[in-house]
């Protein structure tokens, strides 16, 4: 009798208005889903020598993650334990908020790219990918005789 | 590890609130001897992490700080705040004189331990 007071599933509801909201927002969102509020969040920058991905991934296991260039398409896939007690610990949750479980983002890169110079590290908590640009496609000065 | 808790006073703060932060997803977990806190601040480096215990109020500040090559033009952001803070209200059992943290790949840790007085103990029922 109480059930029909409230939504379903409050955060289910919650996370459908969110969703909802982005679509209003977002005004060209991509193919693969909408990446806001996604673990990791991705930042992407780029210079005319290469392009910079920047993966907020705090609490992970370098070793544990995997990392594919392929046909100009980069995916990161890992896994993330949670640090929440097992059951029979006496110890209650108050919050829990963090992301745990596996993941796993999709990014497509712009052509120019050369998939031969790509440097990745994790440093507090962010895997920093740089792909550098093909020489060809570097803009450059010709020269007038 | 470290322990960055630094104490500070009431003047650093007024400038602090009025900036727009991101807030950094907690778990939380209480168990007979105290609270574990762990917060994702990725991008922060331990210099950069701030704690204040003033009163009862905890707050968590991190700076990001990310190593970005010259020129560089941000084409896509889901992270779009350098700075993130949180605020939380500690109870009077918990002991803020004795708080430990730990930054690890991102992930701060907090153990704020219980007051002596305030561990649990056992109460003898008798019957009479």
């Amino acid at each position: 009798m109480f059930r029909s007071l409230f939504p379903r599933d409050v955060f289910a509801e919650l996370d459908r208005l969110q969703r909802e909201m982005q679509q209003a927002f977002d005004t060209t969102p991509s193919i693969r889903g909408v990446g806001r509020g996604g673990y990791p969040a991705l930042n992407v920058g780029g210079t005319p020598r290469s392009v910079e991905i920047y993966a907020f991934a705090p609490g992970l296991d370098p070793s544990k993650v995997e990392l594919n260039l392929e046909r100009g398409v980069l995916t990161i896939t890992g896994e993330r334990a949670s640090g929440l007690p097992a059951g029979e610990e006496k110890a209650a949750v108050h919050l829990n908020e963090r992301f745990a479980g596996r993941f796993r983002r999709v990014l497509s890169l712009p052509d120019d790219i050369d998939p031969n110079a790509v440097t990745a590290t994790y440093r507090d908590g962010v895997l920093h990918v740089s792909i550098k640009r093909r020489e060809a496609a570097q803009p450059r000065r010709i020269q007038v005789h | 590890m470290t322990n960055d808790v630094s104490v500070k006073t009431d003047a650093a703060r007024p400038a602090a609130r009025a900036e727009a932060t991101l807030l950094p997803p907690v778990d939380v977990i209480e168990d007979a001897q105290g609270i574990t806190l762990f917060a994702d601040l990725p991008g922060v480096p331990r210099d950069k992490v701030t704690l204040h215990i003033e009163d009862d109020t905890l707050s968590i500040e991190g700076e990001v700080a990310l190593p970005t090559p010259e020129g560089m033009q941000p084409s896509h952001a889901e992270v779009q705040l350098p700075k993130y803070r949180r605020v939380f209200q500690l109870s009077k059992e918990l002991d803020a004189d004795k708080v430990t943290a730990e930054l690890n790949h991102g992930v701060l840790k907090l153990r704020i331990p219980k007051a002596e007085h305030a561990q649990p103990r056992k109460v003898e029922i008798r019957v009479g």
